[in-house]
């Protein structure tokens, strides 16, 4: 008795403290006009501050992320309930009005350690409401028990120790809503990025075990439509050595490069398209000739040299981190070590 | 009867009214606290058809703006009184990026931005009226590319614009169609106007002096759009382009030669009138093919159906640059003739016997016009090679002339 009171008043106090909203996941909020000025309003976390989704909002992970700046990033999808999403065997699946993607962007004080002091800096919404996907940027407050809209974007100095072990400063650049479409754009309208099958078709582990992500999504009802699992589109990661470095390399491109360059995309006009199914070498920066580079071409002849990497348009633009030359023009203030040394030795590799 | 007509009379009235007022509320973007949060602001929560007034002043701006709501005006101060300035910028690669449609911008400058000055790309409706893009410490090659980028865009109008500084083009307009550069002003830039990848295009009563290249309508292969066709280039001045070229290697202008008037590669049905081409070092005029390999069998790099006629001649070709001295001086000898066409056409048929009637160029100048056909294709196919043909009555005749650009926002001028 006495213990049963201890708890109801703990999840009386929780209740009052840290969920100043309800845990239920509120579909007619998603699908307002007016964006809620609070994350916690629409009820996608049963703990906003531990990242633990609400009842239907189920975590996911992606194959190749998009790099941007060593973030932690922990992402989240939701259809409302009795609705599904519908696979695609090459782009962002189908799905339904309501659906929300969720992705929060943290850092660990140690990148060494993602797991430990983990300070979460902006949660981004892409609704899918009747008049098309909306994104939404909102910034966690100090005391990370719930994040902001901010409409206009903001710049927060953050420092954290990197992969080497150094202390390092950024000025993360939290998107104003126009640069959110700068990236999830296709024929000029906001759409998602990451959730198509190439990439999402990796194992999770789950609170109910480990399970591949797309046979989950099916299994519970999220997506319909998937092939047998060995007819589902796949990459390999970016650091598995013993996977092909062309597959590799053209992954990494295609996440990080093809939601702009392609045809549908903003970097149309360059005519260097690097989605993973470009067939068309000239196409995807082999001996391709730079059109708008200005200074971005670093004096360079092809976006792609093959066989040497350090004349290579596309490796000099990746390097950088001047505005007027880095590639992408959002979403990073660092170089990407890793990918880059991925893109290289692929570079040097072609004859 | 009376009153009834006046009635509805009045009651179209009102409701006009009422509509417009609707459509031109008008905001202030205020100068206090952060200009930077409170432009960005206006620009993502402007209700379209709304003006966006800019104050004077000058302005640090730390990261690129963007416009994404159709029908706004954007109104500065003037172009010497609302200056935006990006010397400071740390994010995004250009000032200003326009990616909705109607949109009107005035009366303001933008001035040493990392990468491009002002970018409009996949819009219907762009007009640059009175704007100002400046790269402040002259000809370098660490400034931004273009200066006013509309691309992959339809009905484009610049209008009394000035560029200086940009290490590609100052004003570029790419893979557009209906578009209208006028009484504009670029200097100092590697190319001064560049055309690029276009259709229907006037370029009339513009300046461009002190440029490496004053006038440019190329088109290129392996994007998009191409075939650029149905350009107008008249009533310009081209003068006293002299300012060395320094394009970052790589890009197709860092091949333009210091001194050119004009350069048309490929591009079929181009009409140049009524210019004023004097004091550069390479050439007046210049029609060339492509010169580097490609790869893409849907390109033509041949300038076909080009038609010159009654344009001023100064003084040209003194001292050459760049291919113009490697390749066409020694063949014409200094100086090099005001008009130069490099002969590259499509076989050996055309070589000798000339391009079908379409494709020819024509040519219609006064009297002492000097000219040369380098008959580069013919010299390769020969093997005792050709020499220049310097016989501008070989280019006689008349084409059907191309018909003027109509802007749907110019309408109510």
């Amino acid at each position: 008795m006495a213990l049963f009171r201890v708890a109801l008043l703990a999840a009386a106090a929780l209740a009052a403290v840290a969920q100043p909203a309800a845990a239920q996941v509120q579909d007619d909020l998603l699908l307002a006009k007016r964006p809620q000025k609070l994350l916690s309003a629409y009820g996608l976390f049963s703990d906003g501050a531990s990242q633990a989704p609400a009842v239907g909002v189920v975590p996911y992970d992606l194959q190749v992320p998009l790099f941007t700046d060593y973030a932690e990033k922990y992402r989240f999808v939701y259809v409302p309930e009795g609705q599904l999403a519908t696979y695609d065997d090459t782009e962002v699946f189908d799905f339904p009005v309501g659906s929300v993607l969720v992705k929060t962007f943290a850092y660990p004080a140690d990148l060494r350690q993602p797991e430990e002091d983990v300070k979460l800096i902006e949660t981004r919404l892409l609704i899918h409401q009747e008049t098309g996907w909306n994104a939404w940027a909102y910034v966690w407050n100090e005391d990370q028990t719930d994040a902001t809209l901010k409409v206009a974007g903001k710049v927060l100095p953050l420092d954290f120790i990197n992969l080497a072990g150094e202390p390092q400063s950024i000025n993360y650049v939290v998107p104003n809503k126009n640069q959110c479409k700068g990236c999830h754009s296709f024929d000029k309208a906001v759409t998602p990025i990451g959730p198509k099958a190439r990439n999402l078709n990796k194992d999770y582990v789950f609170s109910s075990g480990t399970e591949n992500q797309l046979i989950h999504w099916s299994s519970i009802g999220l997506l319909q439509g998937v092939p047998a699992h060995d007819q589902i589109p796949s990459v390999p990661a970016m650091n598995d050595a013993a996977a092909d470095l062309n597959a590799r390399a053209r992954a990494y491109l295609d996440i990080n490069c093809a939601h702009c360059h392609r045809a549908e995309g903003p970097g149309s006009t360059s005519g260097l398209f690097l989605t993973y199914g470009e067939q068309s070498a000239v196409t995807w920066g082999y001996e391709k000739r730079p059109v708008a580079a200005g200074r971005g071409s670093g004096g360079f002849t092809y976006d792609i040299a093959p066989g040497n990497a350090n004349e290579s348009i596309l490796l000099y633009r990746m390097i950088s981190t001047d505005p007027g030359i880095m590639m992408p023009e959002v979403g990073r203030t660092l170089a990407h070590e890793e990918g880059i040394k991925l893109i290289r030795d692929w570079i040097n590799s072609l004859e | 009867m009376n009153i009834t007509s006046s009635l509805i009379t009045s009651l179209a009235v009102s409701s006009v009214l009422s509509l417009s007022v609707f459509a031109q509320e008008t905001v202030t973007v205020s100068a206090e606290g952060s200009f930077q949060e409170n432009l960005q602001e206006a620009l993502i929560l402007a209700e379209p058809g709304s003006t966006l007034m800019l104050p004077a002043g000058r302005f640090d701006l730390q990261s690129a703006l963007s416009l994404d709501v159709p029908n706004i005006t954007i109104k500065g101060a003037g172009m010497e009184e609302t200056v935006l300035s990006f010397a400071g910028q740390v994010s995004g690669s250009e000032g200003l990026l326009v990616t909705s449609d109607g949109v009107w911008l005035e009366g303001f400058a933008v001035e040493d931005t990392p990468g491009d000055g002002i970018k409009a790309k996949g819009v219907d409706q762009i007009s640059f009226k009175d704007i100002r893009v400046e790269w402040a410490n002259g000809p370098d090659a660490k400034n931004g590319a273009y200066g006013l980028y509309p691309v992959e865009s339809k009905n484009v109008l610049i209008d009394g614009a000035l560029v200086k500084g940009a290490s590609d083009a100052g004003i570029y307009v790419g893979q557009s169609q209906h578009i209208i550069v006028r009484n504009s002003r670029a200097e100092y830039n590697v190319a001064g106007i560049e055309i690029e990848n276009s259709f229907y295009a006037d370029v009339y009563d513009n300046v461009a002096t002190h440029n490496t290249g004053g006038i440019l309508v190329f088109d290129l292969p392996n994007l998009p759009q191409m075939g650029g066709h149905s350009v107008r280039v008249f009533n310009n001045k081209s003068v006293n382009n002299d300012t060395a070229n320094f394009a970052p290697e790589g890009n197709i202008v860092a091949t333009v030669p210091k001194g050119t008037g004009l350069l048309v590669m490929a591009n079929s049905n181009i009409e140049v009138f009524g210019n004023e081409f004097a004091e550069n070092a390479s050439a007046n005029v210049l029609l060339a093919a492509y010169p580097r390999e490609y790869n893409d069998e849907n390109y033509n790099p041949l300038p076909r159906g080009i038609y010159v006629h009654g344009n001023t001649y100064g003084r040209a070709g003194w001292e050459p640059d760049k291919a113009v001295a490697e390749l066409i001086a020694p063949a014409t000898g200094l100086p090099v003739p005001d008009i130069v066409w490099d002969g590259a056409v499509d076989g050996v048929w055309s070589a000798f016997f000339g391009p079908d009637e379409q494709d020819r160029i024509i040519i219609d100048e006064a009297e002492g016009t000097t000219f040369a056909n380098l008959q580069f294709v013919k010299d390769l196919v020969l093997p005792w090679g050709a020499d220049p043909k310097t016989d501008i009555a070989d280019h006689a005749g008349e084409r059907p002339r191309l018909s003027a650009v109509q802007l749907p926002q110019l309408e109510s001028d």
